[in-house]
């Protein structure tokens, strides 16, 4: 018990101590505000947002910005798409990353080295944007919903974590036992270390549904029809949109055109709130995974 | 050499279930990373749609001699540079101090408090942020622009060309600098803290703490991240700056990414824009390797 307590005491002097809880009040507000800001503006009138009036909390309580959200059909679309292409894709990530990590961490592997060699190398050196683009093309890619599933499923960086845990987190007398009882790597794989490395698949599936999420670039460069276009896409055309009508007056009368002010605070935490939701379960993983990421590769 | 093909059909044999799992990430990889590096060669040859990569009549450094002596080609070096150089100078050091304070605050409720704060952000998608900087900077919409309308400031601030590398660092920092602290605070929290308290009873100042002790314990952790950050010096992540872009700041905000994705894929010069993002990358892989070169000479630090 003493020794618990002396392991959280922190030394430092009360100067200090005083200065770092100012610090941390003021970047605490410098993070949380803007965030804050466009949560208070998106419930309030917006002729009081136009007016700077919305400082502290919401003016004038209103739900008409949400209201028009709801009216964004594109926006909806978009949204099924993203949590098609984040439900599935994250699924196969998991599926492709996982077996092949454990594969490059056992010894018996010859190729390991080599194969380490050629993941590690694309993290440096690409075909960049053309070549890529081109060979999406000939495999008929582009405008299906492949092409936000298959693509990049491997994320070297996220591999190189999860090798790293299986050399390291899992004790390599487990898989001689499990070995001399006569069981395969694929039954090793799946009966012993998966169960095993249940946090290391949270922070991996948290990385990679993330990345699904907020992508932007697959969908600006294959997408071609609505019925493919991810959330994000579409949800930089609503905005541009309402920004080019309201900027030269648009269609409708001032006072719709004002509203447009709510309606792009209230998308913006419409499309933000799912990942805000999940954020605080996942967060106890986060370090977990960072760490065993700076595990050299 | 002929005893090297049977050791590994051997060791096929015997764990083909492990050539079996690495095959599917090994086939993606292979596919997706490794037949576009194939695919460079467009940069050199005059490019048919109808003819594939190889099909093409070769051409040699034309589109390279191009670029060099293209009018955009030293606006394009500098931008890339300013917003790269910039981003690094200032968003690095930043997770630093914040690691070195957060391991200070004694509440431990108070310091998962501020760390879960300070992570949200980057989990943000690139098109929220940026609109939320035009919404929030906007003088009609949002409490930036009306202060900064206050100052008397009359221009669109996303639009001042002025402004463009100050908002694209700052917002950077905002967004990741909490992220890229974690992994300089798990540095720190190796420390022994019977380190802390001999230095307590010797005597020394906080200041003489953080500069003797915490320090020291990050210039591994700031070496690899630098020579990995400066890897991407010319390669500045395209989305970002592709979403603030607009006519008003467009002459600081065409990068070379920027620029490759419109001579490709808006203008179809498919060669041309395959050529100037090769010499990107080739800069990019140089500047990598120069940096772990530095760093294995002065620190004996690599990180390969």
């Amino acid at each position: 018990m003493a020794k618990k307590k002396n392991e959280n005491a922190v030394i430092v002097s009360r100067g200090f101590s005083i200065f770092n809880s100012f610090f941390c009040v003021l970047v605490f507000l410098i993070v949380a505000y803007p965030l804050y800001y466009v949560l208070i503006a998106s419930f309030s009138d917006p002729m009081m947002v136009s007016a700077g009036k919305v400082v502290f909390w919401p003016e004038g309580f209103t739900l008409k910005g949400y209201e028009m959200v709801l009216e964004e059909n594109d926006l909806w679309i978009g949204y099924r798409n993203t949590i098609f292409y984040t439900v599935f894709g994250t699924l196969i990530n998991i599926a492709v990353t996982f077996p092949a990590a454990y594969a490059v961490s056992r010894r018996d592997f010859m190729p390991r080295r080599v194969v380490m060699l050629l993941f590690v190398f694309t993290m440096f050196f690409s075909g960049g944007l053309i070549p890529t683009y081109i060979l999406m093309r000939s495999l008929k890619l582009i405008n299906t919903i492949w092409v936000f599933l298959l693509p990049f499923s491997l994320n070297v960086y996220n591999f190189i974590i999860v090798r790293s845990f299986f050399e390291t987190g899992i004790p390599e007398e487990l898989h001689d036992a499990a070995q001399l009882d006569g069981c395969g790597d694929f039954r090793y794989f799946m009966t012993i270390a998966m169960p095993l490395s249940r946090a290391i698949v949270a922070v991996i599936g948290l990385y990679y549904a993330v990345a699904h999420w907020n992508d932007y670039f697959t969908g600006l460069l294959y997408a071609r029809d609505l019925c493919y276009k991810p959330l994000q896409l579409v949800l930089r055309e609503i905005l541009l949109v309402a920004q080019s009508s309201s900027q030269t007056g648009g269609t409708g009368s001032g006072y719709a055109i004002l509203y447009v002010i709510s309606m792009k605070y209230s998308i913006i935490i419409v499309s933000t709130i799912p990942l805000m939701i999940i954020y605080p379960f996942l967060q106890k993983y986060f370090e977990k995974g960072v760490m065993l990421g700076a595990i050299k590769g | 050499m002929i005893t090297l093909p049977r050791r590994l059909l051997d060791n096929i044999r015997r764990h083909w279930q492990l050539y079996l799992m690495a095959l599917p990430g090994f086939a993606i990889i292979l596919l997706f990373n490794y037949v576009p590096m194939y695919g460079i060669q467009i940069a050199f040859r005059k490019y048919a749609f109808s003819t594939g990569f190889s099909g093409g009549q070769w051409v040699g450094w034309k589109y390279f001699e191009k670029f060099f002596h293209s009018y955009q080609f030293s606006s394009l070096i500098r931008n890339t540079l300013s917003v790269s150089l910039t981003t690094i100078i200032f968003s690095f050091p930043v997770p630093i101090v914040l690691a070195i304070l957060f391991n200070k605050i004694r509440n431990k409720r108070r310091q998962k408090l501020m760390q879960t704060v300070v992570y949200l952000p980057h989990f943000i998608s690139t098109v929220v942020l940026v609109s939320i900087m035009t919404m929030m900077m906007s003088s009609n919409s949002g409490i930036i622009g009306q202060w900064a309308m206050q100052l008397g400031y009359t221009s669109v601030l996303m639009g001042d060309p002025k402004l463009f590398v100050p908002i694209y660092v700052l917002s950077d920092i905002w967004q990741h600098a909490g992220w890229n602290s974690i992994i300089y605070i798990a540095a720190l929290s190796s420390i022994d803290n019977s380190i802390y308290e001999s230095c307590y009873i010797d005597g020394a100042s906080t200041w003489q703490i953080v500069r003797y002790i915490d320090l020291p314990c990050l210039v591994p952790t700031m070496m690899v991240l630098l020579i990995l950050t400066m890897g991407s010096v010319l390669g500045v992540g395209f989305e970002k700056v592709y979403l603030m872009q607009n006519s008003l700041n467009l002459s600081v905000s065409e990068i070379i990414s920027t620029y490759v994705y419109k001579i490709g894929l808006q203008s179809n010069q498919y060669s041309y824009s395959a050529a100037i993002s090769l010499f990107n990358n080739i800069i990019n892989f140089f500047m990598v390797f120069l940096m772990n070169l530095i760093a294995r000479k002065c620190a004996g630090i690599s990180i390969w």
